[in-house]
């Protein structure tokens, strides 16, 4: 049942990404991956609730009867969601007005339960920490690049607005890429979030195919009968 | 000796020739196009052709399809041609290759290419363009019979460029008779109040209501030559009588008359035109019935409720979309298959 760091970590970021290849929490990556910095705001989150989740659920893992074990899971789950969420309108307020409900719906991100109930739960802390943290990681990332490619087709800037999150020193952060461009307004709105996954898909299996090239075992030949 | 199976007659109308009739009907309603509005259609027609063209090309090249029979079934050059009747005269180039590019790559091929996209091509690439350039897609330009200056032909080509400052034909540029009905009775504004804007002619838009007459001519030869059925262009006609009568009749001070809707806009040329694609459209007769009305009563909601002035893309769209549920319920029965229970 355990598998190596290097396969948790490999199935995280890449065979089961959450975002490619398992389609969880949908609802929050198509809605705010408008800009860079609301994915990345928006992934953090989502990482550290998953770290934090799978902890815990590994931790109490021998202790929680098996039928009670969902409500716990989810209790504990809302319990970390509920922290992050108070913890941003602390530190990160303006960040938090912008992600608004989707902070508090992370509780019902499909990937934070299917991971407590599909790893967490039948394996030791540590490799469970380092789970959520690959799964969070590939979350991350996907939800990073979407909203870097829909900010630049829609607004043609790099990480605008950094300074919600890491202060007003990031303003700096801002890449402009052309002074004229006047906007593809198609990519900010929600039907820009489905052709951009859409693509990101298609790049990660046209990038597998590329990896495992030559197996055609199939025969273009009918078979002959006698 | 061999015997030959069925079907024993081939039909005689292929792609080609279907696609070719409804260039051939286009024709007149686009002459009387450029004749009120000038030579901004040509430009457009050369441009949405010329990157019709390209993109297909490059994509059947990606997708490693033969050229030949794709390029020359004048498909492409339909969906161009009823994109560029649809956006608005001197658009910049990158906005008919956006929507253009759209329309054949993400409208057409993304999906398996001709006979297997269930969105109208060209209506896709125009809703692409409407929802993100709101500047560029509502710049309509007057009827020159009514317009104190006109562009020529080189003209309109180096503005379509962007070769030349945009700002000296500014005032050539005005609201459609329906964006006009939309703000005005925004403002609370009576229809007779409304009227007495130079957009308006004897019963619709200047220039319009004639273009939509030849759009109509040129539907009734498609229906002449069999190339559409006569169901759907009639349904959405009088899918749009039903509701702006019943509404024009309680209220005629703030309804557009019946007249009035049913020529402007683009509904002429959505009933016969675009709501017909073969492609995208009902299959059965009571499901052409049933789309039909649908894109009527529809584009008069959205011209009454909606937030656009005309709504018969996004009408055309939502119906597309209905189509495989309206086709599954309304197949005809096959004879001698499952026969209907004895009362």
């Amino acid at each position: 049942m355990s598998s190596t760091p290097g396969e948790i970590t490999y199935s995280g970021l890449w065979k089961n990404n959450v975002a490619l290849v398992q389609l969880l929490g949908l609802c929050p990556l198509l809605a705010v991956t408008s800009t860079t910095i609301n994915g990345i705001g928006l992934g953090l989150a989502t990482l550290i609730t998953l770290v934090l989740s799978n902890s815990l659920v590994s931790a109490i893992r021998n202790v929680v009867r098996s039928e009670v074990r969902l409500p716990v899971f989810v209790l504990i789950i809302a319990s970390i969601v509920t922290i992050i969420e108070l913890t941003m309108k602390a530190w990160f307020y303006d960040l938090f007005l912008v992600l608004g409900i989707f902070i508090p719906l992370i509780v019902t991100n499909c990937s934070i339960i299917g991971r407590a109930e599909g790893f967490a739960s039948k394996n030791p802390v540590a490799a469970s920490a380092l789970d959520g943290f690959m799964m969070g990681l590939g979350f991350l990332i996907v939800l990073t690049i979407l909203g870097m490619l829909r900010e630049v087709i829609g607004f043609g800037t790099i990480l605008a607005n950094a300074d919600l999150m890491f202060g007003e020193g990031a303003k700096a952060l801002r890449i402009t890429l052309s002074d004229d461009y006047g906007g593809f307004l198609l990519a900010v709105l929600p039907p820009g979030a489905f052709f951009g996954l859409a693509f990101l898909i298609v790049g990660k299996n046209l990038i597998e195919k590329r990896i495992k090239q030559p197996i055609r075992s199939v025969s273009a030949e009918p078979v002959a009968t006698t | 000796m061999t015997t030959p199976s069925s079907p024993y007659i081939t039909p005689s109308a292929s792609t080609n020739r279907l696609m070719l009739n409804v260039i051939i009907a286009l024709v007149p309603g686009s002459i009387a196009y450029i004749w009120f509005f000038g030579v901004g259609l040509i430009v457009n027609l050369i441009f949405a052709i010329g990157f019709a063209l390209l993109f297909e090309t490059a994509i059947l090249l990606l997708r490693k399809r033969p050229l030949k029979p794709y390029l020359t079934d004048y498909s492409a050059i339909v969906t161009a041609w009823l994109f560029a009747l649809c956006i608005p005269m001197h658009s910049p180039w990158w906005l008919i290759a956006v929507g253009i590019g759209f329309a054949m790559i993400a409208g057409k091929h993304l999906y398996g290419g001709l006979g297997f996209n269930p969105f109208n091509p060209a209506m896709v690439g125009y809703v692409v363009l409407l929802i993100s350039f709101p500047v560029e897609m509502t710049t309509w330009y007057l009827p020159l019979q009514i317009s104190a200056d006109s562009l020529n032909i080189v003209q309109a080509f180096s503005y379509t460029l962007g070769l030349v400052d945009i700002q000296q034909w500014d005032a050539l540029t005005s609201a459609t008779p329906l964006d006009q009905y939309k703000t005005s009775l925004g403002l609370n504004m009576m229809i007779s109040e409304i009227k007495q804007s130079p957009v308006f002619g004897d019963f619709a838009g200047v220039g319009w209501e004639w273009i939509a007459n030849w759009w109509f001519i040129g539907g009734l030869y498609l229906i002449f030559t069999k190339t559409i059925r006569w169901h759907i262009p009639v349904m959405v006609i009088l899918g749009m009588l039903i509701f702006s009568v019943s509404f024009y009749i309680v209220d005629p001070d703030s309804v557009a008359s019946p007249g009035f809707q049913l020529f402007s806009g683009g509904l002429m040329l959505g009933a016969f035109f675009i709501a017909t694609d073969p492609v995208t459209a009902s299959t059965t007769v009571k499901g052409r019935l049933i789309y039909g009305f649908m894109i009527g009563a529809l584009i008069f909601v959205i011209r009454r409720w909606g937030g656009y002035p005309d709504g018969v893309a996004f009408a055309v769209l939502l119906a597309n979309m209905s189509v495989p549920l309206i086709d599954y319920y309304t197949q005809p029965r096959v004879f001698g298959v499952n026969p209907p229970e004895d009362h």
